[in-house]
């Protein structure tokens, strides 16, 4: 799944902004992420999430000369470091816990310490541990102020890769270490998972309402999208990892496709930034007008989009597993949302104001229509024939479940 | 000789002393080495456990002290970008203060 998420990550990004250095740090983030979706051995998972995390600490801070975008690398990094150092103190416990840091081996000894009577306090303070790190790198609720302003300052192109890749990196490892290592611990983790979905999702939409940037709009609705997909986590079933892949995947494309208009129009030094700029974006570039109102449409779940099928995918895995309130409260924030997305749609095709600074984007260049035309062609395709996706994320689902963090990564959706 | 308790609570001590100063200090090269603290707290916890692990089973278990070697490689690694965004935000402000780093609000 991820890989595939990856590789158009990879096919979009550079194309859209051409810069030397940046593809060498693009691709080393890639590879981190890679390896932390397949890694078994919490060292390495460590490893590649720090290999990940820097490149992109110095991709957000990519435009040297802007008080921002400085500004947002160094919130980036202290926050991020901060919930680097939380997450292996975690790793730290649960190795004192359980004397291993191997997924299938922590797997084995805290389900003999479960059957055996009381929990050791290491296991459950290192299990809290490592959902406040990975909370901190997913932006769930409580730990998600760094998200708007390090979206505002940092470059668009950039924004597009890090709101997607090592968010849906960091989703994986959270599975691996909630189903593949701690599965004995679930009615431990679930409540803290619940509350996270609630917040996240409750927070994220309620702080999109307010914002006039639409990025930083962008940056709440992605910490409301990690709310989905934590709510397809506490689902607690095969049809829950299945729903939590594909959302992501669907995620993904959109919002690759949302940031790569944004870094068009805005341009390098993101000279638009506020949502009334984008007034007349359908009088200068009919095209890549409709493409954003796609893309937005497909943030807000209206059939025929990707994003329709991961909600549904979503709320009925959480339905089956009997998660009713949760349910209610995110069909509740899927309302709130479509509020502020079709704002920018109904400023999109509104007439333009005067001599807006809109009217002078430049034409779409062949690379970024190409990366636009992926992620639209994407996102329809999920939103239309979803079977072959979701048949992926189902196998991958059920080698967590059969077999505990198993050597086989799930790297199966190849297309 | 020592017990393993003893460490642990120097760690947890040394961990809570970085978060509490990361929270308060205001200057950025302060607050970047809490972080290195709550790291090195970290690395005394895996030690500790990787002697108890060798001690209860008998042989030598030697996956703590590995890690402490990556985190310490890491923390190098994250301490040299780290210190080159504190100056880039130097060159662009004129300030280590971190709370006048603030173009950006919520």
């Amino acid at each position: 799944m991820l890989a595939t998420l990856l590789i158009v990550l990879d096919a979009v990004t550079p194309e859209t902004e051409g810069l030397g250095e940046l593809f060498a740090l693009i691709q080393f983030g890639a590879v981190g992420m890679m390896l932390m979706s397949s890694a078994v051995e919490l060292l390495l998972v460590f490893i590649a999430l720090e290999i990940s995390s820097i490149s992109t600490y110095i991709m957000a801070g990519y435009r040297r000369k802007s008080g921002k975008s400085a500004e947002s690398a160094l919130k980036y990094f202290l926050l991020g470091s901060f919930a680097t150092s939380f997450f292996l103190y975690g790793i730290a416990l649960i190795f004192g816990a359980t004397g291993s840091t191997r997924i299938d081996d922590i797997a084995a000894a805290v389900g003999k310490a479960v059957a055996g009577g009381p929990i050791s306090p290491l296991l459950t303070i290192g299990l809290a541990m490592i959902i406040i790190g990975l909370g901190f790198k997913v932006s769930a609720a409580p730990f998600h102020v760094w998200t708007p302003d390090v979206y505002e300052g940092a470059p668009s192109p950039v924004v597009a890769l890090m709101s997607t890749g090592p968010k849906a990196a960091a989703f994986a490892v959270l599975l691996r270490i909630a189903y593949g290592a701690l599965p004995a611990l679930h009615s431990h983790w679930m409540p803290i998972l619940w509350w996270l979905a609630v917040l996240s999702m409750t927070i994220g939409n309620l702080g999109a309402l307010r914002q006039r940037n639409v990025k930083r709009m962008l940056a709440y609705s992605s910490i409301a999208h990690a709310g989905y997909i934590l709510v397809a986590f506490t689902a607690l079933s095969p049809e829950g990892i299945a729903a939590a892949s594909f959302y992501a995947v669907s995620y993904a494309a959109m919002n690759v496709g949302i940031f790569a208009i944004i870094s068009h129009t805005g341009g390098y030094d993101d000279h638009l930034t506020l949502i009334d700029d984008y007034r007349g974006l359908a009088y200068a570039s009919p095209l890549l007008a409709g493409a954003m109102a796609f893309f937005l449409i497909s943030l807000i779940g209206i059939p025929f989009t990707g994003g329709f099928f991961g909600k549904f995918y979503v709320f009925s895995a959480a339905l089956h597993s009997g998660m009713i309130w949760l349910t209610i409260i995110g069909l509740i924030n899927s309302g709130i949302a479509a509020y502020y997305y079709l704002r920018v749609v109904a400023a999109i095709y509104s007439e333009p104001s005067g001599a807006s600074p809109i009217m002078a984007v430049s034409r779409p260049s062949f690379p970024l229509l190409l990366a636009v035309f992926i992620t639209a062609a994407t996102t329809l395709i999920l939103g239309i024939v979803p079977g072959n996706v979701l048949s992926a994320a189902r196998a991958a689902a059920q080698t967590y479940t059969a077999a505990p963090a198993t050597t086989s990564p799930p790297v199966t959706a190849q297309r | 000789m020592v017990p393993i308790a003893y460490y642990l609570v120097l760690s947890a001590v040394l961990f809570c002393i970085g978060v509490a100063a990361f929270l308060i200090k205001r200057n950025i090269i302060t607050v970047f080495m809490s972080i290195e603290l709550m790291l090195n707290a970290v690395n005394l916890a895996f030690i500790a456990f990787a002697r108890q692990w060798s001690q209860i089973t008998g042989h030598l278990q030697v996956n703590g002290q590995i890690f402490v070697f990556f985190v310490m490689v890491v923390a190098a690694a994250e301490a040299a970008v780290g210190l080159a965004i504190i100056i880039a935000v130097f060159r662009a402000r004129n300030t280590l203060n971190v709370d006048s780093i603030d173009l950006m609000k919520l």
